[in-house]
């Protein structure tokens, strides 16, 4: 569906050099909101090799002379170096990709091939839980939490994934189980094949684009997460990128803005990572779901 | 009844013994719940018995030091009389949604059909204008979206070049907000991709019977085009709105947390997390919460009935 042959093309009784000119058009305009796009990015990353006084006195995205200052004095420019909050993202993220795609593909086999009785309507409670905004279940769930200990542990941030608490992806798991052909697991059960083995020895290996696909989203989200850590983590040492940047902000960023930029874009490089090695998942993901970035 | 006769009636013929009732209830129930467990446990313990747990709180006072105290309707009746607070936070969220969903997809559509003109390069234009709106959500794009619209940010020595003398915009409450907006469009990446899966579905000869008539390019788009891409227009709709008001990084650290100035900034949930997790005013927070769902179900289904009048269906 999303793949780059089969383009749509007006074929009208325009004349070739009209076709020509308005493709000409169409290019200059789309290399300039190209442009205009990559530029605030693309600014950061040279102002993150710049040196401090020359970051808001050049528009020119080459700087004069190169200079590693400020991934130096911004990596430990807290009281505690940035290899804790990356370690500490990492850590999260990892986790969070592992829970989501246990649960998750648990669930979803359940909902999609398993005959129980209240099938549909628990399929129908789970659906009902995609829109809910996450305020709704945030103070009593940071109660819970709060009074078993958890807050200041990456628990909080970890555990509900592994109770499969992003309907979103259950959803997105059925919908794929779904297109899988029925006779393979009819096969295997006429065979005698538990349940488990036909989740785990026939579907999940026939799962990898939409495991692929749920394990990047997870990923990327649970990364890019402010609101989650910032209520549940507050000592420094469990900090994530996201807050220890948030910090950064707060405390240097006036006197150390090429460390502010140079940590700014060093938390972006998985994501970016990502982008270049997965991009046919991350916009197949979107096209066919609406994913949210 | 007996468990034989209940057996007896639905077994599966071909099978030599007929297990006992319970035996039976397990086979037939027991793997696929066995299989929900985890969801159970989270849809409980994490969603139901939460829902429940704050719908109660919104009709109390709780500080997370002394038990909660029942206030009955004071929470709402305070939200609605005597919040002015409540009502800029709705004045911003609404505006900021308002303003930065139809200029989002507007640019989405607008560059999505530029792309599906059969251009060379699709690929790598396509993965330019999605790359802000997979890094947009984070921290870093918030941060770096701060020192370009500061007074003497990039946006402001752009201006000057061209001889325009631009304000403070993030300190100023009149501009503050749009800058907020201006981050949202900037990131029209992914609806652009969900109109590109979109045009692609519409079949190539109704725009050949169209052209074939002689329609124009623009008649080509309002008649045809848009018509049948106004399921896509919806979805899209429907998940940034909801996106919009659920939207909090940004805010909260382009103003430092506190939606400021003159609480230009404070989207609601900003003003709901000052008021749990600033002021512990878990009860009023609980109640802004509610506020919250109603107006998103609210919205959700208004959009839905409406659908049927200007979204069309195949079938």
């Amino acid at each position: 569906m999303t793949t780059d042959t089969g383009l749509t093309v007006v074929r009208s009784a325009t004349p070739a050099w009209r076709r020509r000119l308005g493709s000409v058009i169409a290019h200059v305009l789309l290399i300039g909101a190209s442009v205009l796009m990559l530029y605030p990015l693309l600014w950061m990353l040279s102002a993150s090799f710049r040196p401090e006084s020359e970051i808001f006195n050049s528009h020119s995205l080459i700087p004069s002379s190169v200079s590693l200052h400020g991934y130096i004095s911004g990596w430990f420019g807290l009281s505690r170096s940035f290899d804790t909050f990356f370690l500490n993202s990492l850590t999260i993220s990892l986790l969070c990709v592992a829970g989501n795609l246990a649960a998750c593909s648990l669930t979803a086999f359940a909902f999609a091939r398993l005959e129980f009785k209240g099938r549909n309507l628990w399929f129908a409670l789970m659906l009902g839980t995609l829109m809910l905004p996450y305020q709704v279940t945030l103070i009593p769930q940071y109660v819970l939490f709060l009074n078993i200990g958890w807050v200041n542990t990456f628990l909080p941030l970890v555990v509900p994934k592994f109770l499969a608490a992003d309907s979103f992806f259950i959803f997105l798991m059925v919908q794929f189980f779904r297109g899988l052909p029925r006779e393979l697991d009819e096969a295997a059960m006429m065979d005698g094949c538990s349940p488990w083995r036909i989740y785990y020895k026939i579907l999940l290996p026939l799962s990898l684009p939409v495991l692929t696909t749920a394990g990047i989203f997870t990923f990327i989200f649970t990364w890019d997460d402010f609101f989650g850590p910032l209520i549940y983590l507050n000592s420094i040492s469990t900090y994530t990128v996201t807050i220890a940047l948030r910090t950064f902000v707060d405390s240097t960023a006036e006197s150390n803005w090429s460390g502010l930029f140079a940590m700014s874009i060093l938390s972006l490089v998985p994501i970016f990572v990502i982008f270049l090695f997965f991009q046919r998942y991350l916009i197949e993901g979107i096209a066919t779901t609406g994913m949210k970035r | 009844m007996t468990a034989r006769s209940v057996g007896a009636a639905s077994d599966p013929p071909g099978r030599a013994v007929t297990p006992s009732f319970w035996s039976r209830i397990w086979t037939e129930n027991g793997p696929g719940y066995l299989f929900l467990l985890p969801w159970f446990i989270g849809f409980f313990g994490l969603t139901i018995a939460p829902i429940l747990s704050s719908l109660y709180l919104s009709f109390t006072n709780f500080d997370m030091l002394t038990p909660p105290q029942w206030v009955g309707m004071d929470n709402y009746v305070r939200m609605f009389t005597n919040d002015p607070k409540f009502y800029q936070s709705m004045r911003v969220t609404l505006l900021f949604v308002a303003f930065s969903v139809p200029l989002k997809l507007a640019f989405a559509l607008a560059v999505a059909l530029l792309l599906n003109r059969g251009m060379k390069g699709l690929p790598i234009y396509r993965a330019v204008f999605y790359l802000p709106s997979l890094l947009g959500a984070s921290v870093a794009i918030a941060v770096l979206w701060r020192t370009l619209f500061a007074g003497d940010g990039l946006v402001n020595q752009g201006l000057a070049l061209i001889g325009i003398q631009g304000p403070a915009w993030i300190s100023n409450p009149r501009y503050s907000l749009w800058t907020l907006v201006a981050l949202a469009v900037w990131q029209f990446g992914s609806p652009m991709i969900i109109f590109l899966a979109g045009l692609r579905q519409i079949p190539q000869d109704v725009y050949e019977a169209a052209s074939l008539e002689g329609a124009g390019r623009w008649r080509i788009f309002w008649k045809i085009t848009l018509p049948l891409l106004t399921p896509v227009v919806f979805f899209n709709a429907i998940i940034q709105t909801i996106e919009g008001f659920k939207s909090f990084t940004p805010a909260f650290i382009i103003s430092g947390g506190t939606g400021n100035p003159v609480n230009s900034t404070l989207f609601y949930t900003l003003y709901l997390y000052q008021e749990a997790f600033a002021f512990f005013r878990m009860g009023y927070a609980s109640a802004l919460a509610w506020v919250l769902l109603i107006i998103v179900a609210v919205f959700t289904g208004i959009s839905f009935l409406s659908s049927r009048y200007w979204v069309h269906y195949d079938n």
